[in-house]
């Protein structure tokens, strides 16, 4: 099913590798991402999963292997063989492809939340005031947020809050949506309500990729499940092959220990 | 144990004999020196007289006008050293911890006192071929009063500075990179308004040592609120009369400047805890 779509990857990572200092986050990681994929990245604690979705937009930047974004190599040029870092400015263009959401949702605490979903079209893309005002409400509507406009993100729960950063997000029409663990910080009972958003997002056809500990989500939603550990890509599959049916130990352990409630165990 | 309900039952007054106690002793002295002055050897009449001497005012507008100005310049070095702290090149950190360190290091009086005698060393300063002049004639009292406190002030608010801009998360600014932000917008939009809101306390006080620092000034003849007081006891030897005056005068001053800051904080502080009004 995945190798029917002949459309160019959005995302491409080749071998990528990264370093801080000593200590080896990523090895090797190869992984496509195609236009209108939800991908979901599962594994331990530790497992490189955040570092790697923090590569595709450039908050850390790669040490080896090659990743391109939308056909484009990010936060490099190759000339005559020689590589070159990019400018802030050209990374910061480059970025404008993607959209994120933080665990800890990191909402601009004296904007309102309008403020904080128009502060992007207003000040970066330098629409007009108006249309990005119209369009932020349509957006805040989307994700069920439309009569806490005017409130300060210190006046809403952190379900709240994290529905308004992914409308603040999605205000930049990105082509890409990045979701580093979006329910971690959430209380149990506010979970449901954020899902619900990512998944009538999925249903809209946006490229997402999600790195979560909700299996039942990536169950549901992924066309492609991928399970790391120790910085590398153990297994890639459908959910039900990667979940349901893990032909890797290490994906069977994680699995059953997450089950049993333990993922300290996992990891 | 017997299952009462305190609810139904009297409570005795708590005594606060201590709070008693303080505040008699407190009466005592403060009413001992209040006598002290009103018998002293004070002239009340000329107190009430010169306050609002025209000298007098003019000492005022002066004491201000050179701290306002000097603060205003003082955080704008100060922001810009801050900024130059943290930044990757370190030539440019290095050169601002350096001069941090130089004018917070040499006593403000000291620093005065070089400035309007600089002609000492620079007879004649500008840009060659573009504009000179001897630097007597530039270097006034209120020129170098002005440069003087704007450095020092420059090297304290740095410091200030620079614990708001380290007081922002890294969220923040992570979350402003991910909306395709480049650094001078995450810094005007999103890491200023909110490091604003943690330096304005510390920054209203030096603003009020500033105010006072400025009675400095009156060594290298500039005619602020002290030094105008001065000179006008000088003449009518009415000394402590006219300290008396300049002193109504600060608390004034800073009475009001706290009184602004009060206003700027509340401004500032939109959507967290206190600030937050109702929506």
């Amino acid at each position: 099913m995945l190798s029917t779509r002949r459309e160019l990857p959005i995302v491409r990572a080749h071998q990528v590798g990264k370093w801080f200092s000593n200590f080896q986050a990523l090895s090797g990681v190869t992984l496509d991402v195609l236009p209108g994929e939800v991908v979901c990245i599962v594994g331990p604690s530790g497992s490189g999963k955040t570092t790697f979705l923090r590569c595709i937009n450039q908050l850390e930047r790669i040490d080896a292997g090659s990743l391109y974004l939308d056909g484009e190599l990010v936060g490099y040029r190759v000339e005559g063989g020689v590589v070159h870092r990019l400018s802030e400015h050209e990374i910061a263009r480059q970025r404008r492809a993607t959209g994120m959401v933080f665990q800890r949702f990191n909402l601009f605490p004296h904007m309102t939340a309008l403020e904080n979903v128009i502060e992007g079209p207003v000040h970066v893309l330098r629409r007009t005031r108006e249309e990005s005002v119209a369009e932020a409400q349509a957006l805040l509507d989307r994700v069920g947020m439309e009569l806490k406009a005017g409130s300060y993100p210190a006046q809403l729960s952190g379900g709240q809050q994290q529905r308004v950063a992914i409308a603040r997000a999605l205000a930049m029409h990105p082509k890409l949506m990045l979701f580093d663990e979006p329910t971690s910080a959430l209380d149990a009972e506010l979970v449901g309500e954020v899902l619900t958003v990512m998944r009538d997002l999925a249903a809209t056809g946006m490229t997402m990729v999600v790195v979560t500990h909700e299996l039942n989500f990536a169950r549901e939603v992924a066309d492609k499940v991928v399970f790391m550990a120790e910085g590398k890509v153990v297994e890639v599959g459908t959910p039900r092959e990667v979940l349901d049916r893990p032909s890797e130990p290490r994906t069977r352990a994680f699995l059953s220990a997450v089950l049993s409630g333990n993922t300290e165990a996992a990891a | 144990m017997v299952n009462i309900d305190i609810s139904a039952l009297p409570h005795a007054r708590p005594r606060h004999y201590g709070r008693w106690f303080g505040a008699t002793v407190l009466l005592v002295v403060l009413g001992y020196i209040g006598w002290a002055f009103a018998v002293g050897n004070i002239d009340w009449n000329t107190v009430r007289e010169y306050l609002f001497n025209p000298r007098v005012l003019r000492g005022v507008a002066m004491t201000i006008v050179l701290s306002v100005i000097s603060m205003v310049v003082g955080v704008l070095i100060g922001t810009l050293t801050a900024i130059g702290r943290t930044s990757a090149n370190p030539v440019i950190s290095a050169a601002a911890a350096f001069y941090t360190w130089l004018f917070r290091g040499a006593p403000i009086l000291l620093q005065l006192l070089m400035w309007y005698n600089l002609a000492l060393i620079f007879p004649i300063i500008g840009i060659p071929g573009v504009w000179e002049a001897p630097t007597v004639a530039v270097m006034t009292p209120f020129a170098a009063a002005l440069i003087a406190f704007s450095l020092h002030e420059g090297a304290y608010t740095s410091e200030v500075i620079r614990s708001g801009l380290l007081a922002i998360d890294v969220g923040q600014h992570e979350a402003a990179k991910s909306i395709g932000m480049g650094y001078a917008l995450t810094f005007r939009r999103i890491v200023l308004p909110q490091a604003l809101r943690v330096v304005i306390p510390p920054l209203g006080n030096e603003f009020i040592g500033l105010l006072k620092m400025s009675s400095l000034a009156s060594v290298v003849g500039f005619l602020e609120l002290t030094g105008t007081a001065q000179d006008i006891y000088y003449v009518n030897t009415k000394i402590m009369e006219m300290l008396f005056v300049a002193a109504v005068w600060y608390l004034v001053i800073v009475s009001l400047f706290s009184m602004l800051q009060l206003w700027v904080e509340r401004r500032v502080s939109r959507g967290i805890s206190s600030g937050v009004k109702s929506c």
